[in-house]
């Protein structure tokens, strides 16, 4: 059993090193034309005049994560700590359940939802509604689960006897919770986050739909924008030559932040397993 | 605090490799062997590119399928542009387009199928019945950026456009005489089912799209409106007898020798046996 296992997990870790090295060499094209410096910093996105500058989407893709996540964790947090201390069991396991179910909607579906209901409500306020905003409340919902999920056992994990001493010096619920459980699940809620986050910045099929889509640095949470997987979903079908090795450096950008994320949450993790350690 | 025990790494290891999961995993396996055998008997004809022509194409396929049972035809959208890449790599057998080949694409050869024209949609409650080319041109430039200055409500207007290489795109800026960094776009979509959502849910949109695809949508009570271009209404018999001024061929495409299943099948969408799907799209048959 042992060594099918072992070879799997080898068959895995060569399949991911062969994405990285397929990106690399289709992104290497483009590459050689313009230097990193310029496919970073260029301000337009024209790729029928042969202009390659991601910084509008690289801006878009980061501010409807952090708008998403901002929204998000308020939420993730509150309703954390309702399973930890404040629901009774039994509805504290249903509202666990209730999150698996909202984490296993696909994305298409959340996307569908926003453009035939969400979008036309912001637009009733702030046209055209298609927006940052938008997106930002979709991805909200989407990546609310994970982080409350990790949360929540984060917080579980914190010992009793944290909880105990704290009671027994007289605090209360909530002095408890903000003195001594939630800054000891710090580095487990903060690890939610961060996978969020990872999940957002990714997300394709749901932004494309409601974020409008033009490329643009937003001025207000109003405005249309398109983010890095939206361009390459929306461009890929059509794209050849330098268009497409863009496209294929724009994947290789998100994998970097995305694995920055992922380190991130390592480190996270790490701390939470040896408090002292740091 | 020293005494803060420290979660159990197990949780991380791996280890549900049970026979179960061995079992399941060769029966996988070799099912997929058996499952190649009997495929070499059915040929799969892949289509791909327009996704205006793509739902037209899927219904032909399957009429074509329920009378060739050895042929399976599998059809999948993405854009005209997708369909040459595929045709051109091998990857498709026919390839699926809305408009008419640039000099650069005449390596391929294109089956007209049937005839459509594009047409220009704004919300239901839209006051507004006609534009000219004008006010067309105006609005998609950023000239004219509320509906009071064609004689609509005092509201801004929202400039729905296409994604850049789609072929709705393409015919659009032609027949307006707009280049694509021109146009003043809110929203930028890909598919036409996402601009017909699009503008179906926002009062002050204006849109465009084939009038085949928005008759259809019109007929399962999308609340759009389609406008007439230039004084001509969008209607199948205007596209047919060649009056509607925003008129293009719906395209079978494929690579110099086709073989002979695909240009059996080729045959079938150009024959009077599929008419009635064509006209079940509020598309036009060549005659």
């Amino acid at each position: 059993m042992g060594a099918i296992a072992q070879s799997l997990a080898m068959v895995s870790g060569l399949i991911l090193l062969g994405m990285i090295l397929f990106l690399l060499k289709e992104s290497l094209p483009l590459l050689n034309q313009i230097s990193p410096w310029q496919f970073l910093f260029h301000p337009h996105w024209q790729p029928l005049n042969g202009e390659y500058g991601v910084l509008a989407l690289l801006i878009g893709s980061l501010l409807v994560t952090l708008g998403s996540v901002l929204l998000a964790v308020p939420l993730a947090l509150a309703s954390a700590l309702f399973c930890n201390d404040y629901a009774p069991s039994w509805l504290a396991n249903i509202h666990r359940r209730a999150l698996q179910l909202l984490a296993g909607v696909p994305s298409v579906v959340f996307g569908f939802w926003g453009l035939v209901t969400l979008v036309p409500l912001i637009n009733q306020w702030q046209p055209p509604g298609a927006s940052l905003l938008a997106g930002s409340l979709i991805l909200a919902l989407m990546i609310l689960p994970t982080i409350a999920l990790v949360a929540d056992s984060a917080i579980a994990q914190v010992p009793l006897n944290y909880r105990h001493t704290a009671s027994s010096l007289g605090l209360g619920r909530w002095a408890t919770l903000r003195g001594a459980v939630l800054p000891s699940a710090q580095s487990g809620i903060l690890a939610g986050i961060v996978l969020g986050a990872g999940r957002a910045i990714g997300e394709t099929m749901a932004v494309l739909m409601v974020s409008g889509n033009v490329v643009q640095i937003p001025e207000s949470l109003f405005d249309s924008m398109r983010t890095l997987t939206a361009n390459i979903a929306l461009e890929m079908a059509y794209a050849t030559d330098s268009h497409r090795g863009a496209l294929f450096v724009s994947g290789l950008l998100l994998s970097l932040i995305i694995t920055g994320f992922m380190t991130l949450v390592a480190i996270a993790r790490h701390q939470e397993v040896s408090p002292h350690g740091r | 605090m020293s005494d803060r025990p420290t979660p159990t790494p197990r949780r991380l290891q791996f280890k549900p490799f049970s026979s179960l999961w061995v079992r399941l995993l060769t029966g996988a396996v070799l099912g997929g062997l058996v499952g190649c055998a009997p495929s070499n008997r059915h040929e799969t004809l892949v289509v791909t590119g327009s996704s205006t022509v793509a739902p037209l194409a899927g219904e032909m396929g399957q009429r074509h399928e329920s009378q060739q049972a050895d042929v399976q035809v599998d059809v999948q959208s993405g854009g005209s542009s997708r369909g040459i890449a595929d045709v051109r790599s091998g990857m498709a057998d026919i390839g699926m387009i809305s408009r008419d080949l640039t000099p650069e694409e005449q390596d391929l050869t294109t089956h007209v199928i049937a005839q459509d024209g594009i047409t220009v949609i704004v919300h239901e409650s839209n006051p507004i019945t006609s534009l000219t080319d004008r006010e067309i041109v105006g609005i998609y430039a950023g000239e004219i950026e509320n509906w009071q200055e064609v004689g609509g409500e005092d509201a801004p207007i929202v400039v729905v456009n296409k994604a850049d290489g789609r072929a709705t795109l393409d015919v659009f800026l032609d027949y307006f005489r707009l280049e694509s960094r021109q146009i003043q776009a809110d929203i930028v979509i890909g598919d036409n089912t996402q601009g017909l959502k699009t503008v179906a849910g926002n009062p002050h949109a204006i849109g465009y799209i084939s009038i085949g695809t928005a008759q259809a949508a019109v007929d399962h009570g999308e609340a759009i409106l389609l406008l007439p271009i230039n004084g001509i209404a969008p209607s199948p018999e205007n596209v047919a007898n060649g009056t509607f001024p925003l008129g293009r061929s719906l395209s079978l495409m494929t690579s110099d020798s086709p073989s002979e299943s695909v240009q059996a099948f080729i045959d079938f969408a150009q024959s009077d046996a599929v008419h009635d799907l064509i006209e079940a799209q509020n598309l036009v048959p060549v005659p």
